[in-house]
């Protein structure tokens, strides 16, 4: 079985406080993996180390086998490791059109033309029509983003993840706040993601947990509780005592 | 595919020329041939905008403060008056395109400390290089002539052909062929995938890094590229009024540069064109009416700006304009448009 992401004793403090303990995940190629856990337990932290944005004290992260905890953030992008963010980071004055345009031009290695025009290629513009018909932002392509209403700016915030083409995606808590009327888009979208792109899902909601996921790790304090199917997780329990309370879980 | 060519359609936008930017050009140049012993003045406005356009550049598109931009404007200054002082270069276009050079080497020299760091950081590194050159070029009194400046230059013909005229006539339609020149040269550029991958990091460096953008490269390519547009505003001016003195690295230009900035509006080009007008114009106003405050009033101009919102401003401003235009060229044709939409 190929491990497409993978996290070697990863440690990360801030000041004298452990924020990552002694963290090795391994999460299988095409795996729909969650990581769960309680408020606080550092899960964003983790996505942060995976991506770049923080980098860890020590311990090692390979991608696809590769070593890539050195890598600045952009250039694990380009090796196809994608992220979508807990609270929207958009581009307030850009359009969905521009927005996933540029995610397209800069994953083909158009993104540092500076001479030819935007919208002067048709592979990108092909990929960009695409990419707004699946997410249904084509009626609001050319709305400033910061107009756009909630639900809408998910949708287009999971796009330009995908639009990077990752072969491991990260997903940090994609339907949190969407009002429930919305919700089904974004569950709709997640659910068709193609079977070769690895995900791993970060999220609160234990039905969005349990329908998805097929393997499941719990984070504690910032140290790995326990993993497994999501019947055994749903079974533990320490699991039930630390992270669900007195709380039954219906699988 | 529809679908898709619709995309290529809408994505190329604002990278079409509307009617009012045509407009606005003819009206430049007509002012040419209309005010014809207001050539210095409207020279000056010229330089100015172009300067501004620099700053545009960075702190419209990719979100770069800087109270130094005056750096690159004397560096380019200086070379321009140096070349042509000691004969190096005589050819004027030729010159201001070697002093644009020299400018874009500082640029992207100190790219690298500008990139780094936050706003406050930036204000103080780009200010820091501005008085530290300004400096620089007090104590190098041989080479720049100290406070007395550079005197004596002599301006060959452009291309050997066209001379400089008492009357500042040919000053101004070069300073004018320069600056649409320049000017087509960064539309171009702000309009490719390279010029929003820009505004994309103005908005959020976070996800502009999360989709693959080299935040830091493209910032220190167009740091480079507005230090190069800085450098032959300065070499203009040198080259325009024949002196180079030390106020071209002065404070006051590059806060100045922030003004016009400010008042013509950031990230559509034009902002900068026409806070020059606009600022020049003002000065101009109030120092006639009033010879010792017109700075009062001119402060007192940025306070409405700013409370009131510059794109009200600019809706209110051209309204009439556009009511005018769709007139003639039906509903699509925009005149110009609030820099946020552009």
């Amino acid at each position: 079985m190929t491990i497409a992401l993978e996290t070697k004793n990863l440690e990360k403090q801030f000041g004298g406080l452990r924020v990552t303990r002694d963290l090795s995940l391994r999460i299988e190629q095409g795996a729909r993996h969650a990581l769960i856990g309680p408020n606080g337990a550092g899960k964003t932290t983790v996505i942060n180390q995976l991506t770049g944005v923080l980098k860890p004290n020590s311990g090692r992260i390979l991608l696809e086998g590769q070593d890539i905890t050195d890598l600045p953030v952009h250039r694990r992008v380009l090796r196809g490791l994608s992220r979508t963010f807990q609270i929207n980071q958009l581009y307030p004055d850009l359009t969905p059109l521009e927005t996933i345009g540029l995610a397209v031009s800069e994953r083909l290695g158009h993104g540092g033309d500076w001479w030819r025009r935007m919208g002067t290629r048709n592979d990108v513009n092909d990929e960009i029509a695409e990419l707004l018909a699946r997410f249904h932002l084509l009626d609001v392509m050319n709305e400033q983003t910061v107009t756009l209403p909630y639900g809408k700016q998910r949708l287009l915030e999971i796009a330009v993840a995908i639009a990077a083409k990752p072969r491991v995606l990260l997903l940090d808590e994609p339907a949190a706040g969407v009002p429930e009327s919305e919700r089904h888009d974004i569950l709709a979208v997640v659910g068709a993601l193609p079977r070769d792109v690895t995900v791993l899902l970060i999220e609160h909601d234990m039905d969005l947990v349990f329908s998805f996921a097929d393997r499941i790790s719990v984070l504690v304090s910032g140290a790995l509780l326990t993993e497994g199917p999501p019947e055994q997780v749903a079974r533990d329990p320490q699991v039930k005592a630390v992270y669900l309370g007195e709380e039954a879980v219906n699988v | 595919m529809s679908a898709s060519s619709d995309v290529g359609y809408h994505a190329q936008r604002h990278a079409r020329w509307h009617y009012g930017e045509v407009a606005f050009w003819l009206i430049v140049l007509a002012c040419g041939f209309a005010f014809p012993n207001r050539y210095l003045i409207m020279t000056d406005i010229l330089r100015l905008a172009l300067f501004t356009m620099s700053l545009d550049l960075i702190l419209g598109y990719a979100g770069i403060v800087s109270l130094g931009h005056a750096a690159f404007f004397g560096v380019g200054a200086y070379a321009a008056g140096l070349l042509a002082l000691h004969g190096i270069v005589t050819e004027p276009v030729l010159a201001l395109v070697v002093a644009g050079l020299a400018a874009m080497v500082l640029g992207f020299a100190t790219s690298f400390l500008v990139i780094r760091g936050v706003d406050l950081t930036r204000l103080m590194v780009t200010l820091g290089i501005a008085l530290l050159l300004e400096a620089l070029a007090e104590r190098f009194s041989n080479i720049t002539g100290g406070t007395d400046g550079l005197q004596g230059i002599e301006m060959q013909p452009i291309f050997g052909v066209i001379p400089f005229d008492m009357f500042g006539k040919a000053g101004f339609f070069y300073s004018l062929a320069v600056l649409f020149l320049l000017f087509l040269f960064a539309r171009r550029v702000v309009h490719s995938p390279f010029g929003l991958s820009l505004r994309a990091i103005k908005n959020n460096p976070l996800r502009a890094a999360a989709i693959g953008i080299p935040v830091n490269r493209r910032l220190i390519a167009i740091y480079t590229l507005a230090a190069f547009y800085a450098g032959i505003a300065g070499a203009l001016f040198t080259q325009t009024t024949a002196i180079a003195s030390l106020d071209v690295f002065a404070f006051e230009r590059s806060a100045d540069l922030m003004l016009v900035l400010v008042i013509g509006g950031t990230g559509y080009l034009y902002g900068g064109l026409i806070g020059a007008v606009v600022f020049r114009m003002l000065q101009e106003l109030f120092s006639t009416i009033t010879p010792q405050y017109w700075q009062f009033w001119i402060g007192l101009v940025l306070v409405v700006i700013v409370l009131v919102g510059r794109q009200r401003l600019h809706r209110w401003v051209l309204y009439v304009p556009n009511l005018v235009i769709k007139q003639l060229a039906g509903r699509k044709a925009v005149v110009a448009v609030p820099e946020s939409d552009a």
